[in-house]
């Protein structure tokens, strides 16, 4: 029988399972096939904040979220279209992400007696009518996988391991994808253990087959490949990004990196990125704890590396004294904090973006440092170069936002050359004559990084205040003034070297949205959903926090109404009151969860509906 | 060492400058009280660097926070004062990246051993190579004399106006559990010994943890004089010296035998006892040196002083460098663009 094929511009579908089912390595695969197919997309991993939570409950269920189009894609997708459920456990922890009349495929195994109570289901909801809203396919994918392995006299463990890809077979046959790829990645992960290489091709050439021969699925689906800018692209997410990111500016600066931290969720992975990058001279230091990690990168700093430390919030907290300290020495360091939902050590695994201004307040005294924050996942890279680049040119902390759902999203990157990027090197100072540690730059306002090693220029750093030029101890009334105003413009010059704020939409019209960090590619959905409904409203999406860029009062000013959408209770929208005085509207949810685009899109109607 | 750093160091290891003491004063003023036992430390280190013909560029003194952080702006090398507690971290930082430096830490018994503790524990497990010289004067002296984790139990002060309830640490021990290669203490009214240390600590390739008794004279003023005076030195120490018999007391008249895992006290006058029956002191001998350490407080034996253990054991930051010089003979110099693009990639035409 000839199946229909329809063609679809966008689709959203979500893997879950449990934590030992796979739904990672599935959702990875998915995504790879078709990203080399020609599609936009944007991913999101939802796994548990427990390790080895027991098998089949609901705290141990790991989700895989994939949206991919035929037009650019910004965000992993409000809802999914399509939910494949190994357990009943995973059924019920994700049912309410996917759209009325969604599909669910789930595995039937999964289901059983046991299955049911541990999801805290009275009774099945295969079989209650609960489901009738959707579009339910049933499949009892592990009876299948047993029986097309069935003549290789394998182990029942093994056979267990690859039930995933047939799964991944029967998303393949629905979505016109390839095999190739996947059986490519197969033979590499598995090429010493032929039986394995031959199990996972079988099982997923089974679900394929199974989806194309019986009766179960009638539709499959065509989603052609999206208008990207020609290039070498890969698939990368936040914290590789990020990762990448530093090596780069290390090696446009002709420094060493060192990172000096401690691991902690959702940050780590940027440590193990770079513990990978030996080749790269990249030392990383994984410490006694957070404290450590800062200070020893001050150290390291002092030495004429680039010195980068990454935690994420409570660590951002415990690393509050050294930022001071560096400060106040006025040393170059990159701090990443991939934030995560707070106070205390609040939702580990979850996204927030609560910690503004703790970056850009939280410490004492006078204490200014440049923030700075990335908005997509290869924005990761881009950023973590430029704030290497801001703190070696003036000598000065910088704070990297980034948070959960940048750090561990993922989308397509064109990748970038290195002579495409711009040398960002430092000149030490070498010569003995009229040293002075606290000399300033006319432009730059910043001192000049004499390291250890070099003849003549024996000199002492430290947290105390600091005589204006020389760098001694010094305590007096005046000086201390002149040095807190002389740190603080420092950190405004820095506005003359970044660009210019720009505005996605009308550059003057009834509303604005003004957005941070890992809410860009939601606000823009949302924006460019009321554009094309005739609304007057455009996007403003900050990358540079403090300082501002010099435009933004400008800008806003152009528009009747503003909204600051934030996962936090307001924090960009005070800067933005307290600077510019103006009638900000926020927009703020909390729930460990990027923003939806409707939820958006309905607040803006509302604001232009005149109700604020 | 990276392209910009290896440009603007001098590469030498070895001074062509004869110094004297005086090329490691700094212009600043030293602020210590009068009388304060830290303007030994600083001599004696004045004293000792000279010999040791290491480019004075090279060298760099890292400190906390107390009176003995104050150190670094006294020398004329490279300094850095920290933050409280966080002298070893920052060290640990530049030893790393900067192996070819001689980084020593001046710290106290508060910077050193209570909001630092963990720290100091670490990068003696570690062994990075830096010189630790931990100025115990048993007392908080910055915030004008609180006790410190190394007062003596009862011990009356500001904080503590009925006496403290606290244990105190053993330095020497702490340094000992925590995998230290080279554990010693020595005395601030005994210049000599210090000197010594100083210089075995310095060429200790490895952490090196220096105990010295530091007497606050505005706080805790006479702490040590039963180790330091002439009256009460003799009976009260025993300085300890490699593959040598443990004896002290007026005229040696006293030894120290091991019973079983414990030292006894035994006299050397009486008859009872020759030097042949002492303990012989070796300091390679990890096992020897928790028993040495532990007298440390026990009333009845006298004071150990001098060094506990000097052992070799693998640097931290020669294992990193090992590893980095590995993956490059393995891979190859990283190549950025290789870097860039790595991984799965795809062309979009």
């Amino acid at each position: 029988m000839e199946k229909e094929t329809r063609v679809l511009d966008e689709v959203t579908i979500r893997f879950a399972g449990d934590s030992g089912d796979g739904m990672q390595l599935t959702g990875g695969q998915f995504t790879n096939t078709s990203a080399a197919m020609g599609n936009d997309l944007s991913t999101l991993p939802d796994y548990p904040a427990e390790i080895r939570a027991p098998i089949g409950t609901t705290y141990g269920v790991s989700g895989f979220q994939i949206h991919f189009g035929a037009t650019e894609i910004n965000t992993p997708g409000d809802h999914c279209d399509i939910l494949v459920a190994m357990n009943a456990a995973s059924l019920k922890v994700n049912l309410r992400s996917l759209q009325e009349n969604g599909i669910i495929i789930v595995n039937t195994d999964g289901f059983g007696d046991k299955n049911l109570k541990l999801a805290g289901y009275s009774q099945s909801p295969l079989a209650d009518g609960s489901l009738t809203k959707y579009q339910l396919f049933q499949v009892d994918i592990t009876k299948l996988t047993n029986l097309a392995l069935a003549d290789m006299n394998l182990p029942q463990k093994t056979i267990d391991k690859t039930k995933n890809f047939f799964a991944l077979g029967m998303m393949y046959w629905m979505f016109n994808r390839t095999l190739d790829n996947t059986n490519q990645w197969i033979i590499d992960k598995f090429g010493k253990k032929p039986e394995m290489v031959e199990a996972n091709s079988r099982v997923m050439k089974a679900g394929w087959n199974y989806a194309e021969t019986t009766d179960v699925f009638a539709v499959k689906y065509d989603v052609k490949p999206a208008p990207l800018t020609p290039g070498k692209y890969r698939n990368i997410n936040g914290n590789q990004a990020a990762a990448l990111g530093l090596v780069a500016a290390a090696h446009q600066a002709n420094l060493d990196l060192f990172l000096g931290t401690y691991p902690i969720t959702p940050a780590s992975d940027i440590l193990h990125e770079l513990a990978t990058f030996k080749n790269f001279r990249v030392k990383t230091f994984q410490c006694e704890d957070e404290i450590a990690g800062i200070t020893s990168a001050i150290g390291a700093s002092f030495g004429g590396a680039l010195a980068a430390t990454t935690t994420s919030g409570p660590g951002l907290a415990l690393k509050t004294e050294a930022m001071g300290l560096a400060v106040m020495v006025e040393l170059p360091l990159v701090i990443i904090n991939v934030q995560r939902g707070g106070p205390s050590t609040g939702l580990p695994t979850k996204t927030e973006q609560a910690d503004l201004l703790q970056a850009i307040y939280g410490r004492n005294g006078e204490s200014p440092i440049p923030v700075i924050a990335a908005s997509t996942p290869s924005d990761c890279f881009t950023m973590a170069f430029e704030a290497s680049r801001i703190a070696l040119k003036y000598m000065t902390p910088v704070i990297l936002l980034t948070d959960g759902y940048l750090g561990n999203g993922s989308e397509p990157w064109l990748l970038p050359q290195e002579k495409d990027l711009p040398s960002i090197a430092p000149k030490f100072r070498t010569n003995p004559e009229n040293y002075l540690p606290y000399l300033r730059d006319d432009v730059t306002l910043s001192r000049e990084w004499a390291i250890p090693g070099t003849i003549g220029l024996e000199h002492r750093i430290g947290g105390l205040e600091k005589q204006d030029k020389t760098g001694n101890i010094n305590y007096e009334p005046e000086n201390h003034d002149l040095m807190v105003k002389l740190r603080a413009a420092k950190v405004e010059r820095i506005a003359n070297d970044i660009p210019l704020a720009k505005v996605d939409g009308p550059e003057s019209g009834d509303l604005l949205v003004v957005g941070w960090g890992g809410t860009y590619g939601t606000i823009k959905t949302a924006v460019e959903r009321k554009l094309k409904e005739g609304k007057s409203v455009a996007h403003l999406h900050l990358k540079y926090i403090n300082p501002l860029p010099k435009n933004v009062g400008e800008i806003l000013s152009k528009y009747k109404y503003v909204l600051v959408p934030e996962i936090n209770l307001g924090q960009l929208i005070k800067i933005l009151r307290e600077k510019f005085l103006i009638p900000a509207i926020g927009l703020n949810k909390v729930q460990g969860l990027p923003f939806r685009s409707i939820e958006i899109e309905e607040k803006i109607d509302s604001v232009l509906g005149g109700k604020l | 060492m990276s392209i910009l750093v290896d440009e603007a160091v001098n590469q030498s290891l070895v001074s062509s400058v004869k110094y004297t003491s005086k090329d490691f004063s700094s212009d600043q003023d030293v602020r210590w009280c009068p009388g304060c036992g830290d303007y030994s430390v600083l001599a004696q280190v004045q004293r000792i660097l000279p010999e040791l013909n290491y480019p004075k560029e090279k060298i760099v003194f890292i400190s906390g926070i107390g009176c003995s952080s104050r150190f670094p702006y006294y020398m004329d090398t490279y300094g850095f004062h920290g933050i409280h507690g966080r002298a070893t971290a920052i060290a640990s930082g530049l030893k790393i990246a900067r192996p070819d430096l001689m980084v020593w830490v001046a710290t106290g018994d508060g910077d050193g051993l209570s909001i630092g503790g963990n720290h100091m524990i670490h990068v003696l497990r570690r062994n990075i190579d830096l010189n630790i010289l931990l100025f115990n004067n048993q007392i908080y002296g910055l915030t004008k004399g609180q006790y410190s984790p190394t007062s003596e139990s009862g011990k009356i002060t500001k904080s503590s106006p009925v006496g403290s309830v606290d244990m105190p640490f053993n330095p020497a021990s702490l340094a000992l559990g925590s995998g230290g290669t080279f554990v010693a203490r020595s005395l601030d009214r005994d210049p000599k010994h210090m000197q010594t240390i100083i210089k075995r600590a310095a060429e200790h390739k490895g952490t090196s943890f220096v105990e010295i008794y530091q007497n606050c004279n505005v706080f805790n003023d006479g702490a040590f004089f039963q180790f330091t005076e002439k009256e009460t030195k003799s009976d009260s120490v025993v300085f300890l010296e490699h593959g040598k018999p443990l004896v002290f007391g007026k005229d040696g008249d006293k030894g120290i035998k091991l019973d079983g895992f414990s030292p006894t006290v035994v006299s050397l006058k009486d008859g009872s006892h020759s030097t042949n029956d002492l303990l012989i002191h070796n300091e390679k001998d990890s096992t020897l040196a928790f028993i040495l350490a532990n007298m440390t407080y026990n009333e009845e034996m006298p004071r150990p002083v001098g060094i506990f253990l000097a052992v070799d054991r693998p640097r931290y930051e020669d294992e990193m460098e090992k590893q980095i010089d590995s993956a490059i003979s393995k891979r190859g110099k990283g190549q950025l663009d290789k870097l860039l693009n790595g991984g799965d990639t795809w062309v979009i035409q």
